[in-house]
């Protein structure tokens, strides 16, 4: 067995971005968040990531904007740094060493080059302190901080629990039990200062807010309370002027209370999972809330949800992984109650399916509706979920649900639901995977030993409209628990395990053909063998990895190992088997035919591994190593005990994507106008038509469209534009490709200039050259070197105005 | 900000038949009209001419009754003993009906005497039919022989004895003045040409004939006798088509729809069944209140008349188009169509902008109410009159949503005694229905939790617990009984099948669901 390492186990993304609250820009059009070890910048129109400010080597536990150059920003890290980034451009400004791992950080107005930061004390690594740095003034790349001063001990390190007041003229920190100032009798979740007056908002674990004031005088303070959360408030922020104060929690409603006047407010309900943080533009035009569910919502003046940043949502996940054939996205389960179809590739949230299709209720400790499994059929136009619902003292409640894709509006419409489909939790299902076949037939096995066929049957009455899923054979054996089940490649055979026995069953017939069995120990997952090696099926038990041959129904080989999970390739005939050695997960890649593994890595990360998918690739990788070839075709995920999405990669496809990034232009973010749609179509074709033209990359021309005149076009607000029919020329002009571009961009220019002047000496000439005729024609004398008449020179021009708008009218048809 | 998810209501799958084109057609009757006969009706008979009147033959006596008339609009009185077989001549000037006592006698309608008498059988007349010649009548008795009369002489022309028991039915053909059909108890049906003199064709229905029928082109002949409905092709020389057994006991009459295309059979077992005459499946079934001896369908189904043997007479009419309009008139005005479809057939152009405007989503009152998470009235909304009795599948998944959000018991609780008997009510009413046992169970657990202290202060919510428990017994034992079937079912299911090498038990559901057994662990 041989380490390589040419093949790396990455993170594949889907990093938190609901970690630490997000921070708008001042224009409002960027919003910036932490996100794992990057700061991540959204468009707030677009939704799209525009950069990912990389750098730290820790996690990223804050983002604030410099207060003095609100083009800047800062990132902290559990690294001890500090960074100051230019988000526009995503360039990394300044590193600033702090030393100490840093929980959360401040900034203020007044507080000029001063940090405050969150660090663990010295003495007690559970213990807090708020520690002001100075920061050094040099042009230096990486500075190292040295002035420190502590000005509060025994501080929460939750960002939420410290606020500084009125620009920073006072600190308000909560801790667990007490106030800082006075103390209090009831838990504080998080705190916020209003930015003008002496008031101080507190958010409590019974979901009061109380509103602190006159606490500058000893013992005077007084507090008001509000009341409207049912349950914990965890984020509290007052809008810019402070007129309002917003308040959110795990109802997911976010609330607006007008400042002195607290009787009136403004829900917002239903945005989704839990409120965790709440933050507001500096303008006070855009509100944003984090929620549990790795989701960011742009809210447009507390009415209107402009924007979702969705990430890959990574609770309890109880679906395996799946890969939706139509549209290689990950599928697994996503917010309670849905499906989330993941796209790897532009490491995107594609959509939410509702399968439950209930209103979720916000309350902890409630007994709700969840999907537990999924299957998609080998087409992907079928799909089949379960979800279940437990609750103590009542019966089991089970629904199977199967969902058609819909070509005309392209996701999956809801064909059947069999209620109580299985007496007791199902414990495994799977579709007959044959391509060619009419037939579509599930199988569903339970813990109340029985599994059960499922058909797609038409309607014994024709005036029905579709055809609905029908149970069409129920069989048990011996009163055994089925564990799981699986279809041969073709559909011809389907294998359930009875514990530790493996029926085999023909679905034309239903007729049990034989059983395997090697005991000790119940077999946990079934494979069936691919392409050359169709004919092998593949079992685990807690203690060995068994392989049958099929047709002499006996057993081939079998090696001791603890496999937790065993996936088949479906592109090519390799397996993919993860054990689960002393603390650590194994990977052994092997084909069922031969003795020897491709492929084997120690220790891919800690804990177990259950979940894992192969997920086809777009376009094939030509490696020729041998031990990388098993990644060719499609590439293999997984998920880590701690919910991480991770995945193998090489090291040519690395290369590959470095140099592939560093292509990326950075106008990438302009908002999709239709000009901009049709301006982009336009250049990409002209891209592509120059790529066939030239061959070589470096031996390009530059392309006409950078030229400054289009740029400006593109980026200049429409109402100081000049009107259309000056600029028309110009565009069109710039469009064309020319033979020569700096010498005809120069000519241009000239032009330009020179028919401008022209025009100004028409207008004048109007009046003059009446009376005085002679004078004319002795300055059209005098200006002889253009060689053209002032008459030629304005009939010229009227001509080019009158064929560019013609042609600009075709362009735009 | 995701839009609120009504409350899903559960679709249960219909139990019962499915409603068809057919079922539609045959239930668009009124209310029945019931004439009390002088004894059982033996015979029902449509005037071919309009207004349709029909002739109904029962003990002594003949009634002509108009199409709309309860009262009958003319009588023939003038028998000594049981009539039988009253029938009108092609142009319905003429009846003529046999006798107990053997005598045939032939009416004019408008008349009251008999116009004509023959004599000549010696045993009851069970058999009359004008030929369509309209010249001569066939008769056939309980004598074994069944004769050709004239009926300007009254003289008898032909006489046949081929059968060999008793002749209690038969056609003459529409088409040919001679040829005619008799069935007898001797289990023949017989075709007879007056010009031969004797049968053509003999066919063997194989149980005494009650009733023979043919079909309008006269390619088919239905011969109706025990439990059997038998057809046969007549150009084939008799050749049986097929047999239907749809009756369980015997069938003693039959129709034809008007355009052909529905036969009906009606029998002692007290129904009346439609046949679809392509495929000759039953498409549709009425029920009546005794055994039914006679049958007799009114030109294009404007009515169905039964005779049964109780002496009642039952008159359906069709609905007619009108009425059923005076109903839809009666419903609220719809906007009218140009308001309707404004700019809904408009084709955007290429150029267009589309603004989508967001569907405003109706709520139903409940579900408003618990999107307010006001749940005791959002209970009250679906314990409302019409939906607990129309539609308790809203109510029990109200109670099921307000089960899941863990606030059933908030909702439950605080009621008063009229509301609560009424909860009662509900729950008594439905409990035992396979489809709400396990919310509604959860609930009155709830109930008995809740309330248990207040037990003993009004009679009528003590009344309803008592109700209640009784309920609850008897559902037990029921289950308890079907537990028992299920498993002597099963053990003929094993002892039934092959014995197999791989010890297997399998079995195919009955249903196509699984059979679940429910579970009540009620204790009250």
């Amino acid at each position: 067995m041989v380490e390589h390492g040419d093949i790396r186990v990455v993170h594949c993304g889907g990093s938190k971005i609901n970690f630490r609250d997000p921070v708008i820009t001042h224009d409002s059009r960027f919003l910036l968040c932490a996100s794992g070890e990057a700061v991540k910048v959204f468009s707030t129109s677009t939704e799209e990531c525009i950069h990912e400010l990389r750098g730290h080597t820790g996690l990223v536990t804050g983002v604030l904007l410099r207060p003095s150059n609100h083009l800047q920003v800062y990132s902290s890290s559990l690294d001890g740094t500090l960074r100051l980034w230019d988000f526009t451009d995503g360039i990394l400004i300044k590193t600033c060493v702090i030393g100490y791992p840093i929980y959360s950080f401040y900034a203020s107005d007044k507080h000029e080059n001063v940090i405050f930061i969150v660090a663990s004390m010295p003495s007690d690594k559970r213990r807090f302190q708020l520690v002001a740095v100075h920061l050094p003034q040099s042009g230096d790349q990486m500075v190292e901080a040295q002035e420190l001063s502590a000005v509060l001990s025994g501080v929460n390190p939750n960002p939420a629990a410290i606020a500084f007041g009125r620009g920073g003229e006072f600190i308000a920190s909560v801790n667990d039990l007490q106030w800082s100032l006075e103390g209090g009798w009831n838990t504080f979740t998080c705190v916020a200062c209003h930015p003008k007056d002496d008031c101080i908002a507190t958010g409590h674990e019974d979901g009061k807010i109380r509103l602190w004031r006159n606490f500058n005088h000893k013992k005077e303070y007084t507090y008001s309370t509000l009341h409207w959360h049912h349950s914990t408030v965890s984020s509290l922020c007052f809008t810019p002027e402070g007129t309002n104060l917003l308040s959110g929690g795990v109802e997911s409603v976010l609330v607006q209370w007008r400042y002195n006047q607290e009787s009136e407010r403004d829900f917002l309900p239903r945005l989704g999972g839990a409120i965790t943080h709440i933050t507001v533009s500096p303008d006070g035009s855009l509100f944003c809330t984090s929620h549990s569910d790795n989701k960011i919502t742009i809210i447009q003046s507390c009415v209107k949800v402009s924007a979702v940043i969705q990430g890959l949502v990574k609770g309890d996940i109880r679906t395996d992984l799946m890969m939706d054939p139509r549209s290689k996205a990950l599928v697994l389960n996503g917010k309670p109650g849905h499906l989330q179809f993941y796209s790897l590739q532009r490491d995107k949230l594609l959509y939410n399916l509702d399968i439950v299709q209930q209103e979720y209720i916000h309350e902890s400790g409630l007994q709700q509706f969840e999907v537990v499994k999924a299957a998609f059929d080998a087409s992907g136009s079928w799909l089949a979920t379960v979800e279940e619902r437990h609750q103590k003292a009542a019966e089991l409640e089970l629904n199977l649900k199967l969902w058609a894709f819909d070509e005309q509006t392209q996701s999956f419409v809801l064909n059947t639901t069999i209620s109580a489909p299985h007496d007791a939790q199902i414990t495994a299902m799977c579709f007959c995977q044959p391509t060619d076949s009419q037939t579509t037939l599930l199988v569903s096995t339970s813990k109340d030993g029985h599994f059960k066929a499922w058909q797609l049957a038409a309607p014994a009455h024709t005036e029905d409209e579709g055809p609905s899923w029908l149970c069409d054979f129920v069989s048990a054996y011996h009163g055994l628990v089925p564990e799981c089940c699986s279809f041969s490649a073709d559909g011809s055979l389907l294998a359930v395990v009875f514990q530790e026995v493996v029926t085999v069953w023909s679905p034309s017939t239903w007729e049990l053909l034989t059983t395997l069995s090697q005991p000790p120990g119940a077999v946990s997952d079934l494979c069936f063998g691919r392409l050359s090696c169709s004919k092998y099926l593949l079992g685990t038990t807690a203690s060995n990895l068994l392989c049958w041959n099929l047709l002499t129904c006996s057993l081939e080989w079998t090696t001791s190992m603890d496999v937790r999970r065993l996936v088949a390739d479906p592109l090519s005939e390799n397996m993919a088997a993860f054990c689960y050695q002393s603390g650590s997960t194994d990977l052994f890649v092997f084909k069922p035919s031969e003795p020897r593994p491709l492929f084997s890595h120690k220790a891919v990360c800690s804990g177990k591994v259950t979940q894992a998918v192969f997920a086809p690739r777009e376009e094939m990788l030509e490696s020729c190593e041998e031990s990388s070839q098993w990644l060719n075709r499609s590439q293999l995920y997984f998920l880590t005990q701690q919910m991480d999405l991770m995945t193998f990669t090489t090291k040519a496809e690395e290369d590959r994507l470095l140099a592939s990034s560093k292509q990326v232009s950075s106008s990438h973010w302009f908002s999709m106008t239709p000009f901009y749609l049709l301006l982009g179509k336009h250049r990409q074709q002209q891209q592509e038509h120059q790529d066939s033209d030239s061959s070589l990359w470096a031996e390009r021309t530059a392309l006409p469209q950078t030229s400054a005149s289009m740029k400006e076009l593109l980026q200049t607000p429409a109402h100081v534009l000049p009107s259309t029919s000056y600029l028309c020329s110009m565009f069109v002009q710039s469009l064309l490709i020319s033979v020569s571009d700096a010498r005809s961009e120069k000519a241009h220019a000239e032009e330009e200039m020179e028919s401008e002047k022209e025009e100004e000496d028409s207008e004048e000439e109007m009046e003059s050259s009446r009376s005085k005729p002679e004078l004319a024609a002795a300055a059209a004398t005098e200006s002889d070197t253009p060689a053209l008449t002032k008459a030629q020179a304005r009939e010229l021009r009227r001509v080019r105005k009158l064929d560019h708008s013609w042609l600009a009218g075709l362009l735009d048809s | 900000m995701a839009s609120f998810k009504p409350t899903k209501i559960q679709v249960y799958p219909k139990l019962g038949e499915k409603v068809t084109q057919d079922t539609l057609y045959w239930k668009n009757y009124k209310a029945p009209v019931q004439i009390k006969e002088f004894g059982a009706v033996t015979s029902i008979d449509f005037s071919p001419v309009t207004p349709h009147n029909f002739a109904v033959t029962a003990f002594t006596r003949i009634h002509i009754y108009g199409p709309f008339s309860q009262e009958p609009v003319k009588s023939f009185t003038r028998f000594k003993d049981t009539a039988y077989c009253g029938r009108f001549r092609s142009d319905g000037q003429l009846l003529v009906a046999g006798c107990e006592d053997s005598v045939v006698r032939l009416f004019d309608v408008s008349g009251k005497v008999a116009l004509r008498l023959f004599k000549g059988h010696t045993k009851a007349v069970h058999l009359t039919d004008f030929t369509s010649d309209r010249y001569q009548i066939l008769t056939g008795s309980d004598d074994y022989t069944c004769r050709l009369w004239d009926i300007p002489n009254a003289t008898e022309l032909t006489t046949y004895t081929e059968h060999t028991d008793y002749i209690r039915c038969g056609v003459t053909s529409k088409l040919n003045r001679d040829l005619f059909i008799t069935g007898s108890y001797d289990h023949t049906v017989k075709l007879f040409d007056a010009r031969v003199e004797k049968s053509v064709i003999t066919m063997d229905h194989g149980q005494p004939v009650e009733s023979v029928l043919l079909y309008p082109s006269e390619g088919l002949l239905v011969s109706a006798g025990g439990r059997h409905v038998k057809v046969w092709d007549l150009l084939k020389g008799g050749q049986p088509l097929v047999s239907l057994k749809n009756h369980h006991k015997t069938v003693t009459s039959l129709a034809l729809s008007s355009n052909g295309q529905r036969l009906l059979s009606a029998s002692l077992d007290r129904h009346v069944k439609v046949y679809n005459t392509t495929n000759y499946k039953v498409v549709h079934n009425f029920d009546y209140a005794a055994s039914i001896l006679s049958l007799g369908l009114a030109p294009d189904d404007a009515s169905i008349v039964v005779g049964m043997t109780n002496s009642i007479l039952s008159i359906k009419h069709r609905k007619n188009q009108e009425d059923s309009k005076e109903i839809a008139g009666q419903q609220r005005r719809r906007p009218s169509y140009r308001v309707f479809v404004k700019g809904k057939n408009y084709v955007p152009k290429q150029d267009d902008y589309l603004v989508s405007k967001p569907v405003k989503e109706h709520l139903a009152k409940y579900d408003k109410q618990l999107q307010r998470f006001n749940v005791s009235k959002a209970l009250d909304t679906a314990l409302g009159t019409y939906i607990r009795f129309r539609k308790p599948e809203i109510t029990v998944a109200v109670i099921k949503e307000l089960d899941r959000r863990g606030t059933l018991k908030n909702a439950l609780a605080g009621r008063d005694e009229r509301g609560l008997s009424q909860l009662l009510n509900f729950i008594i009413g439905n409990l035992v229905d396979a489809r709400f046992t396990p919310v509604l169970v959860t609930a009155a657990e709830m109930i008995l939790d809740i309330y248990q202290s207040v037990i003993g202060q009004s009679p009528v919510v003590d009344r309803q617990l008592l109700r209640l428990q009784d309920l609850v017994k008897r559902e037990i034992e029921f289950q308890k009984d079907l537990l028992e079937v299920l498993g002597m079912l099963d053990t003929m299911f094993a002892s039934s099948l092959p014995r197999k090498e791989v010890l297997a038990q399998f079995y195919r559901p009955p249903l196509g669901g699984a059979v679940t057994s429910k579970k009540l662990n009620f204790h009250s």
